[in-house]
């Protein structure tokens, strides 16, 4: 078995992702595998790559739910998941060899690829599945948050970020110390209501996603007979007839 | 416990090459990270106008494309019958003195026996001209079954339509709505775009039957029922209209809602223009009370105007529109159960367009000069934005539905206004100021004009001497007067039976004719396969281009392997489909940023080299030397017009020409040190109001986009549609056929119709019949997934572990109904037949419409892939129960599965019934599988270049 650190890490890196955002476009998914597969530990194999049953590992991807409220149409809701890089990580305590664990300058979980032996106890014991065996390998695969482009001098500063990050089109996922309730992404959180995924976990997830807000809010306004019709103004014929919108348009026009 | 010690600061790579992504057709800027010369990682370019940095899925998998085992090795030449996809490799100065020997005669003898088509090709600029120096009328690429309704409506209507002509003002916008989307028509922009809303708290009106993608994060949901768009945004315009929430300002100024129209039912010039002696559309002038030219200086348009001339009444456009569209015919309660929606949602969406647009006007302190003369202090702007693409488009009352919905934006006067939609340059360009199709094909002679254009009336059809169809795709006659992009969709049907012509030759470029980008799947393999009484293919020779193994090899008795998009020369050129902002002008190129490992060569290089074998003018010197080495030669030394090549960037012997100057032998290598584009921002007096804004008009003129300065005003009305009309009615010397009388009477209308997508089969158009049909009662759609582009993205193996499997996805009430559970499979049908599919179930769908994802099925064989490929085995596609041609009607006659204005393929007003059905082993009709020249792709990937 495995410890955490003794003490939490101050600086707690991590992602905040933003599900009103989100088109569910994969674009995060292919450029963390393009990444990881040429940098941190073995490439991410593919096997049965033109086949039948293609398997590949990868280390974020989106699962898109429905929703049904009580009032108004379904919603589609995309959400994309990695490796939340847990306070309580259940995955680096199971592990027997010391393969996983939790960095102690900035929380990363991070899997060392020449202890594991590929037990998969991890990918049991994480409540969320952000962990997948490299189908070739067989090591142990989860997201690194980049730690070999975060901290990476050669590359540009504004580039330092995780490649999920850097790449997504709509700018649904950001990176920061959400240790520092300072940051940019701490406001963040606070500002629109950033949760723990399944907290009843007790893991305390580092990553933090932002709620979709309210959909289709008019469909409730639109069904209420009783409310006061705040936009009817807008659309108050300026006449009734065509003759009489004709007489309205001369004197439009004569005022502008 | 101790940490292991980590690299943190690996390198990264040895180089970055940037140049521009293809795995789409939006044209981002790409770094390529190359490890010891080789592929390692590929990221967005941060410099470019297009993507500033991001990429998107299939952008990222563009190192599995660029190692796809499905790329063409070398030239091939069949052995086995076509469609068996049997080959030999042969010698690239065989393939090339083959096709010589095949094309030369046809030349010299008929060059309209050639149909050369190029599918989503990016270079038409240049392929035209090749099939213009040939001399064949017979070229377009794909835009026919593709968008050509939503830019036709927009280049007559306003002079550009959305994507590579235009975006919403995203920095300012407040309201936001998008209808019907493919997601790649410019797919990063509109997702960066949607992030910038989203972070201001902006909008977001998303109208489509599904809610996907960009309709899941939008605020407000509108799951319309197919094909009723149109309806939908004439509602609103009822709406607005009636409240006197328009810009009368502005119609008055720019549009030409104030031009006088004949109202005389008897008059020979009913319904058109009035003119005065230069022609030019009259308005009564509000200063003088008097007629006087719409474009004079200092005139005052008056949009109440009306003049009655030799007993002829004559009343501006807006006072018909207003007629027109304060009928109770549209208003919400009349049209709402027809679009699957509420009388309160649709006055709801009316109330807030004219909310923000009014009361939330933006005003910037920016003075600007219009072309009357009149000094503007300020630019004040209408924050409502529209975008929308294919899925109102692919109709076939799809151009009238992308004219309402330009109009609407017109109405609203937030089309190049600040927080409206803004035109990128060269655009906005009317309709009148791009060339007219030209079909005149004279043997061994080069053609007497550019192929594709707008028509302004009949006399600019492209017909012969007999009336009969110029081209073998029928473009450009009265069954689709304005088909400025062509109908590539029909080029096999109409070449195999012969209509309006035999051809000879069938060239293609990049387009999966026999798979997706066909309707009609199966007939159309019989039509490329059917022999004559002799044994002769009835289509005698097919030449074929792709950089992969596609379904559409397997037909070719000649293949020219293209290189993938990282291994060649391109110019995305100002010529052709740009790549420019709102703010700026900008070009790009592509360059080999690594070098082939196959015998394969890039298409246009090839024709660069096939022109000088053949002798094409342009393609060769006066002594008959080839005047071009490659590509990238063309395009650093073509000359267009004087000072006027493909690229605009770095012109001249000191480099300093942008937009026009010498050629610049150097000119690619600039380009490759700017990060492999060039852009030059828009001076801030000429940032909105382009058509009308003389610093536009001075700058466009000095980029040369246009020759001298040319202000238009926006067409609410399009009085060459009326031309077509009046030919209807027997007017004019050239007359269409009487069983096309009606139709045209009915389609061509000058204002915004709308009319029910059945009519095109039952020659109904009146808007308020049923669309009740008993057998077949459900919409059937397709659409793109954000992580593929048409038929590439399977071969790709990591996009296709994303979009391996398309199950037909059925809404709540027709799920229940059926009594169906997950894993089930449904017979799907249309008039024209069958498919078996396994269905899923999604409840954020309009009730009455099924769909699935594009062109995920597969044929055995093809694209590298395993025969037990889930693309094969369980993939589908709606193709096979889409004709070409409708039923016939009550006189026998067939139409085309076309809009009757431009000609644009009708994807999505198929129809069917589903019922469930025992599952069978593999998606009915399973097809056999044709011999792959590839062989088949490795079991496993481990993508990682090793530096020792």
């Amino acid at each position: 078995m495995t410890s955490l650190p003794s003490q939490p890490s101050l600086k707690k890196m991590g992602l905040v992702i933003d599900l009103d955002t989100c088109v569910g476009c994969h674009a995060c998914v292919v450029a963390c595998k393009g990444w990881n597969t040429e940098n941190y530990g073995a490439p991410l194999a593919d096997k049965d790559a033109y086949g039948a049953e293609p398997v590949g590992s990868f280390l974020n991807r989106i699962h898109s739910y429905e929703v049904t409220p009580e009032v108004g149409p379904a919603q589609t809701v995309h959400f994309p998941k990695s490796c939340l890089h847990c306070e309580d990580a259940p995955c680096v305590t199971v592990c027997p060899t010391g393969a996983s664990y939790k960095r102690v300058e900035d929380g990363i979980v991070l899997v060392n690829e020449s202890d594991c032996i590929g037990c998969g106890l991890c990918a049991w014991a994480c409540p969320y599945g952000a962990r997948e065996m490299d189908p070739v390998e067989k090591v142990m695969k989860k997201c690194t948050l980049c730690v070999d482009r975060i901290y990476n001098d050669n590359l540009p500063e504004v580039d330092q970020v995780p490649a999920c990050v850097r790449t997504c089109p709509a700018g649904a996922r950001h990176f920061g110390d959400l240790g520092d309730a300072e940051s940019d992404v701490s406001k963040l959180v606070a500002e629109r209501g950033g949760f723990d995924l399944m907290p009843e976990q007790g893991t305390k997830p580092v990553n933090q996603y932002l709620p979709p807000r309210p959909r289709d809010a008019w469909v409730a306004e639109e069904d209420d007979d009783t409310q006061i019709d705040v936009l009817a103004p807008f659309l108050a014929p300026v006449a009734e007839e065509p003759k009489g919108f004709f007489g309205w348009l001369d004197k439009a026009l004569e005022r502008l | 416990m101790t940490q292991p010690a980590l690299d943190t600061s690996p390198p990264v790579s040895d180089e970055i090459r940037k140049t521009t992504c293809y795995m789409c057709a939006c044209r981002c800027g790409i770094n390529v990270h190359l490890k010891g010369g080789k592929l390692a990682y590929i990221e967005g370019n941060r410099d470019h106008p297009v993507n500033r940095g991001v990429l998107c899925a299939k952008g990222s998998a563009g190192i599995m494309q660029a190692l796809a085992p499905s790329r063409l090795r070398a030239p091939l030449k069949r052995t086995g019958p076509r469609g068996s996809g049997e080959f030999e490799e042969i010698s690239w100065e065989e393939a090339l003195s083959l096709a010589t020997d095949w094309l030369a005669p046809v030349r010299a003898k008929d060059p309209s026996k050639l149909a050369f088509f190029t599918g989503r090709d990016q270079s038409q600029s240049f392929t035209s001209m090749w099939a213009q120096g040939f001399g064949t009328p017979n070229y377009a690429a794909h835009g026919g079954f593709c968008s050509v309704n939503m830019a036709a409506a927009g280049i007559y209507t306003m002079g550009g339509a959305f994507w590579e002509f235009g975006q919403p003002d995203w920095d300012r916008t407040k309201l936001f709505m998008i209808f019907g989307v493919a997601e790649d028509h410019d797919s990063n922009p509109i997702k960066i775009g949607l992030g910038k809303l989203k972070a201001r708290g902006a909008k977001v009106i998303g109208v489509n039957p599904v809610r996907s993608g960009y309709n899941a994060i939008a605020d407000e949901w509108v799951g319309i029922t197919p094909g009723t768009d149109g309806l939908f945004i004439l509602s609103l315009v009822h709406c607005l209209i009636k409240a006197g929430k328009v810009d009368l300002e502005y119609l008055g100024r720019f549009t030409n809602a104030p031009v006088l129209v004949n109202e005389d039912p008897n008059s020979d010039e009913f319904g058109m223009f009035l003119r005065g002696e230069d022609g030019e559309p009259l308005v009564i002038d509000r200063a003088t009370g008097k007629p006087a030219g719409v474009l004079a200086e200092g005139v005052q348009p008056d949009l109440a105007g009306q003049l009655r001339r030799a007993g002829v009444t004559h009343r501006t456009v807006f006072q018909q529109m207003a007629e027109r569209y304060l009928s109770e015919d549209y208003a919400p309660e009349a049209v709402a159960a027809r679009c699957g929606l509420t009388p309160a949602r649709i006055r709801r969406i009316a109330a807030e367009l004219a909310r923000v647009a009014f009361d939330e006007a933006i005003v910037i302190d920016q003075p600007w000069t219009d072309f009357r003369g009149k000094r503007h202090e300020k630019m004040t702007g209408r924050p409502v934005s529209f975008h929308a693409m294919r899925g109102i488009s692919a109709h076939s009352n799809g151009f009238q539905t992308a004219r309402a919905l330009h109009v609407l934006q017109i109405l609203l006067g937030s089309v190049e206004v600040p927080g409206g939609f803004r035109f990128k340059p060269p655009y906005p360009k009317p309709s009148w100021a791009h060339p007219k199709p030209h079909c005149k094909s004279t043997p061994g002679q080069a053609l007497d004009g550019p192929h594709l254009g707008f028509v302004q009336g009949p006399e600019d059809l492209a017909l012969d001497d007999q009336g009969q169809p110029a081209r073998i795709d029928k473009a450009f006659t009265w069954e689709n007067p304005m088909s400025a992009h062509g109908l590539m969709h029909m080029v096999i049907s109409n070449a195999h039976a012969g209509d309006p012509y035999k051809i000879d030759t069938l060239f293609m470029y990049m387009a999966n004719m026999s798979w997706n980008s066909s309707m009609n799947t199966r007939g159309v393999h019989d039509m490329l396969t059917d022999q004559d009484e002799n044994g002769d293919y009835v289509i005698p020779r097919i030449i074929y281009s792709d950089a992969y193994s596609s379904e559409m090899v397997a037909y070719a008795d000649l293949v020219l392997p293209d290189t993938t998009y990282l291994e060649r020369h391109d110019c995305i050129s100002l010529l052709d489909r740009p790549i420019c902002e709102a703010d700026a002008v900008a070009d790009a190129i592509r360059w080999p940023v690594i070098e082939p490992d196959r015998d394969v060569r890039g298409f246009q290089s090839v024709l660069v080299d096939l022109g000088a074998r053949l002798g094409l003018p342009g393609f060769v010197n006066d002594d008959g030397s080839a005047k071009y080495r490659d590509y990238a030669d063309y395009i650093t030394n073509h000359i267009r017009r004087p000072g006027v090549g493909p690229l605009a960037g770095w012109r001249g012997k000191d480099e300093q020409g942008a937009g026009r100057g010498e050629p610049n032998p150097d000119q690619l290598d600039r380009y490759i040190e700017n990060g492999g584009f060039w852009m030059e921002h828009v001076p801030e007096e000429a940032a909105f109001y382009k058509p009308w804004n003389t610093a536009y008009q001075d700058w466009a003129v000095e980029k040369g986009f246009f020759d001298k300065p040319a202000p238009y005003l926006f067409q609410l009305y399009v009085e060459p549609m009326r031309k077509f009309q009046r030919a209807a009615e027997g007017l004019g010397e050239r007359q269409p056929p009487d069983h096309l009388r009606d139709r045209l009477k009915q389609t061509m209308d000058p204002l915004p119709i709308w009319y029910p997508p059945e009519a095109m089969g039952t020659g109904n158009f009146s808007p308020s019949q049923s669309d009740e049909d008993a057998e077949y009662p459900i919409h059937a759609l397709s659409q793109r997934p954000m992580a593929m582009y048409h038929s590439w993205g399977s071969q790709n193996a990591w996009l296709r572990q994303i979009h391996g499997r398309n199950p037909l996805y059925v809404p709540t009430d027709i799920w229940v109904a059926n009594g169906f559970a997950e894993g089930d499979w449904a017979q799907v049908s249309s008039p024209h037949g069958a498919i078996t599919v396994p269905v899923a179930h999604m409840a954020a769908l309009n009730p009455h419409t099924v769909w699935t994802w594009n062109a995920i099925g597969k044929r055995k064989g093809a694209w590298a892939l395993d025969n037990d490929a889930p693309e094969a085995t369980k993939g589908f596609l709606l193709n096979h129960i889409i004709h070409e041609l409708l039923p016939p009607k009550g006189d026998g006659l067939r139409w085309a599965n076309s809009d009757p204005v431009t000609g644009q393929a009708a994807w999505f007003d198929l129809r069917v019934r589903i019922e469930k059905v025992p599952a069978p082993a593999e998606a009915q009709p399973v097809l056999p599988p044709i011999a792959s020249p590839v062989g088949r792709g490795p079991d496993v990937v481990r993508q990682k270049v090793r530096q020792d």
